[in-house]
């Protein structure tokens, strides 16, 4: 029994059949690759996970519980986080403030009146948010706005908003997307480290170079369904996958 | 720069209270400093900082306060005439029944957001300001305006003091037995502003008041960070409709009567210019902002041709006639003219508003004194 278990996600938008009996078994502790060409319904599919989207039919089960019919909010109460393709930051407040902001919410709760206190003066919180900085690398700039960062640190924020919430199962929705080699290979460094701490995570990427440094498991997905799935060695030999990528393009 | 510690927090609270406090002297030299026009500047100002917690925190352009700043007022007539000319209860049910409100069009408002929630609120307001006019007259006395009557009941004063003599006229709105217009009628306003202004600065700087930026700047985060949108925004909207029952109340203290022109649209959109000359999310722009619209409101209209001609009487007549014919359109009838150009300038050239205007000065001036460059990335409103 994995910590996320999917089992036959059908999503359409009108004609068309995004989604198409999607099933899929992550084990905890387990770094999850989801791939597939332009279209195949990868990011629909993280949509539905996280309640942007609700799909029409089949049954999404997180650690016991369904994450369908519940708001966003509270998929992340139950200890789902997310990265977002664009980094999606605070981005007019400082960047300790933006580490702040998650580790009061998994403190307090989706909404607390807190109004009389100061926020700065909250050791425990602003200790924790000190030390996550550190961790990625971005502790000398805490008091910048983090709208100015460059897109690789912004990411990195990002990470770290999401690591200090200590989610149970992590989504990143093409992290290096965009990205620079060397950027990209400080990313990949930085989830491999955080993979020690043994958080479960969900990567969906274009990236083969990210993807077999990463994960442990791949699930290939084309037309709106996983078609291929298995440790990353076996499905780089695939001739499903091969044809998935290649004869889909019409080179 | 300042940065938010308890300690400075403190000083600008001491610094505030005793600005206030001491209007009526330095508001003398620019002949500001009358009752009236004080009790205006600390009304108006508790209007705006309450605007600014919801504009400023959020980012949510309320278009129509100023139903909530009506509904203040009707509340503490009534309270005048039923209750008693005590302005306590007239405060505190005022605040009470635009909170009711508040919490009604919060909660339908909210659910949009950008230029549909400000046309929601706004909608709100002319609503209220038309049933005010019509279907309301039995409540609001429709044009006439609510006004307190000899006959009134009075409950609680008849009750403890039924030995007032009748025939005496209209007893006066009263706080303990101190009356309260003139300069006690000033001070009552400043201190409620003075606390408006430190409760504020609390809710500025607590983890609700961060969730309150969070909002501003990235809801979509925000929600995928675990947390409920909806309660935060409408907690800020009932706490900044409050604080207009609060200004709408003390306009009925300071002058009992009540009129639906002040839910028109134009009064929502005075606060909105105060806070944005002022400064928009600074703690004490929107004080400023009030301070100015309501100085140029009743001085800068009080200016005719005949004082203008003695101003300008150093100059010879031809250049006299000439001068006075240009400021002429500024001031008078035409003060909106200056308005509208000091505002134009402000937006242009000081988005941050006066107070940004107040920070570069202090930030030239501290450099000079430093002579030292110091890296300074992060760029706070001053406050």
């Amino acid at each position: 029994m994995g910590i996320l278990e999917v089992r036959d996600v059908n999503k359409s938008f009108g004609g068309l059949q995004a989604l198409n009996n999607v099933q899929l078994n992550v084990e905890e502790g387990s770094v999850h690759a989801i791939i597939g060409p332009n279209g195949a319904g990868k990011s629909t599919f993280l949509n539905c996970l996280v309640g942007r989207l609700t799909p029409d039919t089949g049954s999404v089960t997180f650690n016991g519980g369904s994450l369908l019919g519940i708001t966003p909010h509270e998929i992340n109460q139950a200890g789902v986080a997310r990265v977002f393709q664009t980094p999606e930051i605070f981005g007019d407040l400082s960047l300790l403030d933006n580490v702040i902001i998650p580790t009061f919410a998994t403190r307090d709760g989706a909404f607390t009146l807190n109004a009389w206190k100061r926020a700065d003066q909250d050791k425990e919180v602003r200790e924790k948010a000190e030390h996550m900085l550190e961790d990625v690398g971005l502790i000398e700039k805490k008091d910048f706005i983090a709208g100015s960062l460059s897109r690789g640190d912004k990411r990195r924020l990002e990470l770290a908003m999401c690591l200090v919430q200590n989610p149970k199962l992590l989504l990143l929705d093409e992290p290096t997307a965009g990205m620079s080699r060397a950027d990209t290979n400080n990313t990949i460094d930085l989830l491999k480290r955080i993979g020690k701490r043994g958080i479960t995570k969900i990567i969906i990427e274009h990236d083969m170079h990210v993807v077999f440094s990463l994960a442990n498991k791949v699930s290939v997905m084309a037309q709106g369904t996983v078609i291929a799935e298995g440790l990353p060695e076996d499905i780089k030999g695939d001739p499903r996958v091969q044809e998935a990528y290649l004869g889909g393009a019409h080179l | 720069m300042i940065t938010a510690t308890p300690r400075n927090d403190l000083l600008l609270m001491v610094f505030f209270a005793i600005a206030i406090l001491t209007m009526p002297i330095w508001l003398s030299p620019i002949g500001a400093a009358y009752p009236d026009l004080l009790q205006r500047f600390a009304i108006y100002g508790i209007f705006a900082i309450g605007f600014n917690l919801l504009f400023g925190l959020t980012g949510y352009l309320s278009f129509g306060h100023a139903a909530f700043l009506g509904v203040g007022s009707y509340t503490a007539v009534w309270s005048f005439k039923l209750l008693s000319m005590s302005v306590i209860p007239a405060v505190l049910f005022g605040v009470i029944t635009s909170g009711l409100f508040a919490i009604v069009i919060g909660y339908i408002s909210l659910r949009r957001s950008g230029i549909y929630f400000s046309i929601l609120t706004l909608a709100f307001a002319q609503m209220s300001y038309n049933l005010a006019y019509s279907v309301l007259t039995p409540i609001t006395n429709g044009e006439t305006g609510l006004q307190l009557a000899q006959e009134d009941p009075r409950v609680f004063d008849n009750l403890f003091g039924g030995a007032m003599e009748s025939g005496t006229g209209i007893p006066p709105t009263n706080l303990f037995g101190m009356e309260m217009s003139g300069y006690p009628g000033f001070y009552f306003c400043a201190v409620l502003m003075i606390i408006g202004f430190y409760i504020s600065m609390r809710i500025t700087r607590s983890p609700f008041g961060m969730m309150l930026k969070a909002v501003k700047s990235n809801q979509n985060r925000m929600s995928y960070t675990g947390l409920n949108t909806r309660p935060y925004t409408l907690a800020a909207f009932v706490i900044s409709g409050m604080y207009a029952g609060l200004a709408g109340s003390l306009l009925a203290v300071t002058d009992p009567l009540a009129g639906a022109e002040r839910m028109q649209w134009t009064a929502s959109g005075e606060v909105v210019l105060m806070t944005i000359l002022g400064g928009v999310g600074t703690l004490m722009g929107p004080v400023i902002g009030a301070g100015v619209i309501k100085y140029f409101e009743n001085i800068f209209s009080a200016f005719n041709d005949d004082a203008l001609h003695e101003i300008f009487s150093f100059l010879p007549d031809v250049l006299q006639d000439g001068v006075v014919a240009v400021v002429g359109l500024f001031v008078g009838e035409g003060w909106h003219l200056t308005l509208g150009a000091l505002f134009v300038i402000v937006v242009v050239f000081l988005p941050g508003g006066i107070m940004e205007g107040i920070s570069r000065l202090s930030r030239i001036f501290s450099q000079k004194k430093a002579e030292e460059p110091t890296v300074k990335t992060r760029t706070q409103p001053g406050e």
